[in-house]
């Protein structure tokens, strides 16, 4: 499964992050990284970004990147 | 003695506050050399002997934005004699992520632990003492919104530029990452010592693969050989590639300190209270009405009430200021070219700039308050999609809003862009956004030639402005700015009240660059234009405005509007006046007309245009390049005047491409 396909509300640990370059290490940097716990917050009026909840922060990103990043329901 | 501190941190840590309450107005910005990425530097209050650098806000080293490389070949060839790290308490995991890659550096360093208060307000508490000891670096408490500690860590820094107290070295390097940067310290020790770089630095930066520190480093092929070997154990032993290895490591060690030092972690009220605000304001029904509602709140008291307000009262000061000038210098006897020169070029002109000013600072009080309390980064959330279809970011929405009311500000606001392509597209798609000081020529030639659908006609023409950009837009991803977009990744920051002072700083700042450039730039432009409209080609003073060399220009350039069918010397004449600012197309059209002679303007107009000459004459004004203040703008946010020059040739040619369609197809119709 992977973090576009996660519903507003729901909460899941990261598996891995894949795609690659200066955006995987952005991901990283910001603390996206395996057995993360993150839960989607909102969507945007348009449907796309996401915007979810991480280590007592708020982050928004696009589903086609949030479909790089593996995760697992808790 | 001189002494650099310079202030370092994740986005949204409050640092921009901390630093303007450390050096209050005693602040200028510049650029780091050779690159327009903004180098804020002030001195500390009441010392001037300490400065302090404001370093563009960042997530870590890791060299992927011109902002993160500018900022670590700073820090690390040039060092300042004490880093202070603010650390934001509410989300300390990930504002630690940085605070470890800074205390690889070997500088002199000291935390500054920001927004205790709320953490405290929470119930929740951290104990600094402990963590001050597990981190090897002194920390101190702070509230800069609140003025609390400040001193205490201005007095603890001073300490730490005296010793030069590094951080004690605390390894958190665990197993084969461990083994794999200490046999890369080995190896690359003396290219690190020759290049000037902490060699625990530059081994972790090549166990990352970083490609600015391999170049630098210049290793040898054998060394690269080893290295290469190293890195691939290391990945084999982990299953996990180099990159994810280390952020997970350095996570790791953040999330272990965390749970020793963080009692009882809740989340904020300021936190509550922003999951409430967002409930409403990014809810997926009301976010877009609302979103319009401000942005009319906001259009509408900055252009029609506050600004206007003091707008017309500044040009009655500037006015009256003028015929008092007038009556002075006539009085006096001077000679009445120099007497033309001050009042017609000068003062008219400066002045009717000037009159704006008013405007601009009350739009940056507006725009600089929704930037504060963290409404913008919800604007570009909201309107990411919007954006994305024409190859930008939502980020990129509030310049070009802005560019309705006046493209200065927002040509300046693209600052706030973080990718450089981004930024550029920006600057160019702005001016194209219909700005208000074209709406008196709207409103003239609406009056005139359509009378019946003054108001259709207005906003088709700030539709078209629209559709244009939407179409440029596509074609530039096609061709000059293709390749894939830039990925909108963006922390979306807790509500926060705006400090007071953060906010009139920002207003001073713009009011500062925006008198700067009224004195400077449009102050030469207006002598020119001065210059041109009085003297004719051999230097004789004119009386006839149709005889000077402004005149003799327009009817040089008028053949190249012939096919958009306006080939009137007038009215090619008055869109070069318009450079210096639209509404100087009306004033010219009033003078060279002669509206005096028993016609008044609107029956002149009748006779130089058709409507459909009058819809293409007002198309090209929509579109050309844009006043002297806007292109300075733009040649400073591009960081030249090539750049700026291409990007007034490419709106003009634009201007003309349309115009000339609406012309020609327009003929077929209306013979």
């Amino acid at each position: 499964m992977t973090l576009d396909q996660l519903c507003v509300g729901q909460q899941a640990k990261i598996v891995s992050v894949g795609g690659g370059g200066a955006l995987r290490r952005r991901f990283l940097d910001m603390g996206l990284i395996p057995n993360t716990v993150v839960k989607v917050r909102k969507v945007a009026p348009l449907g796309d970004p996401i915007e979810i909840y991480l280590r007592g922060y708020e982050l928004t990103l696009r589903l086609a990147d949030a479909r790089n990043i593996e995760i697992t329901e808790i | 003695m001189a002494i650099t501190f310079a202030l370092i941190g994740n986005q949204n840590c409050g640092k921009t506050t901390l630093f303007n309450q450390l050096t209050g107005s005693n602040q200028h910005v510049g650029n780091f050399p050779g690159v327009t990425v903004e180098k804020k530097e002030g001195y500390l209050r009441n010392h001037k002997e300490i400065t302090i650098v404001d370093l563009p806000g960042m997530y870590s080293l890791s060299p992927y934005s011109p902002e993160e490389v500018v900022t670590r070949d700073y820090l690390i060839f040039s060092p300042p004699d004490v880093l202070i790290n603010i650390v934001d308490a509410t989300s300390l995991e990930r504002n630690l992520y940085l605070t470890l890659q800074l205390m690889e550096l070997d500088l002199p360093m000291v935390v500054a632990l920001n927004m205790m208060d709320e953490v405290k307000a929470s119930g929740g508490t951290i104990d600094i003492k402990l963590m001050s000891e597990l981190l090897g670096v002194p920390i101190v408490p702070i509230s800069a919104s609140k003025n609390q500690g400040l001193d205490e860590l201005m007095r603890v820094a001073m300490v730490v530029a005296g010793q030069k107290n590094r951080p004690a070295t605390r390894d958190f390097c665990v197993g084969d990452v461990h083994r794999a940067v200490h046999s890369i310290s080995y190896i690359i020790e003396e290219e690190a010592k020759a290049a000037r770089v902490p060699v625990r630095f530059a081994a972790i930066k090549i166990v990352e693969g970083d490609e600015p520190m391999t170049r630098l480093l210049n290793l040898r092929e054998m060394e690269t050989d080893i290295i290469g070997h190293i890195i691939e154990d290391m990945e084999k032993r982990l299953h996990m590639d180099r990159d994810a290895a280390l952020a997970d490591m350095c996570y790791q060690y953040i999330e272990k300190i965390c749970a020793q030092v963080v009692i009882k972690e809740n989340e904020t009220r300021e936190q509550i209270r922003s999951v409430k605000i967002d409930s409403v304001l990014t809810n997926r029904v009301f976010a877009l009405p609302l979103f319009f509602a401000i942005m009319l709140l906001i259009f509408w008291l900055t252009f029609r009430v506050i600004g206007a307000f003091f707008s017309d009262l500044l040009s009655y000061g500037i006015n009256a200021f003028v015929s008092g000038a007038d009556v002075v210098l006539t009085n006096m006897g001077i000679n009445p070219t120099v007497h033309s020169l001050l009042i017609d070029g000068v003062f008219a002109g400066v002045g009717s700039v000037l009159s704006f000013l008013p405007i601009i600072v009350v739009l940056f009080l507006f725009l600089s308050l929704l930037e504060d309390s963290g409404y913008m980064a919800r604007v570009a959330f909201v309107m990411d999609q919007i954006l994305l279809k024409i190859g930008l970011s939502g980020r990129s929405f509030v310049p070009m809003l802005i560019g309705f009311g006046c493209s200065v500000p927002a040509i300046m606001a693209t600052r706030t862009l973080p990718s450089q392509r981004d930024r550029k597209m920006t600057i160019l798609l702005t001016p194209f956004m219909s700005c208000s000081a074209k709406l008196p020529i709207y409103a003239l030639f609406t009056a005139v030639f359509f009378p019946q659908h003054k108001t259709l006609v207005m906003m088709a023409l700030y539709l078209m402005g629209m559709i244009v950009a939407i179409v440029v837009a596509f074609l530039l991803k096609k061709t000059i700015f293709k390749g894939p977009t830039v990925p909108f990744v963006m922390e979306l920051p807790v509500y926060r009240m705006p400090a007071l002072k953060t906010v009139l700083l920002h207003m001073w700042q713009k009011a500062k660059d925006f008198l700067t450039k009224a004195f400077t730039i449009i102050f030469v432009a207006t002598v020119l234009i001065w210059f041109l409209q009085s003297f004719d080609l051999h230097f004789n003073l004119v009386s006839d405005s149709s005889k000077s060399m402004l005149a003799a220009v327009g009817r040089l350039v008028a053949p190249i509007f012939a096919p958009l069918g306006f080939g009137d010397w007038r009215a090619s004449t008055a869109l070069i006046t318009g450079l210096t600012a639209k509404e100087a197309v009306i004033s010219t059209f009033a003078v060279l007309l002669g509206a005096s002679n028993g016609l008044s303007l609107p029956q002149m107009m009748a006779h130089l245009f058709t409507p459909l000459t009058a819809f293409s004459f007002l198309t090209f004004t929509l579109l050309y390049m844009p006043c002297v203040a806007a292109m300075a703008a733009t040649k400073r946010e591009l960081g030249g005047s090539l750049a700026a020059l291409g990007a007034m040739l490419f709106q003009t040619g634009v201007a003309w491409v349309v115009a000339f369609i609406i012309y020609q197809v327009g003929r077929i119709w209306f013979v």
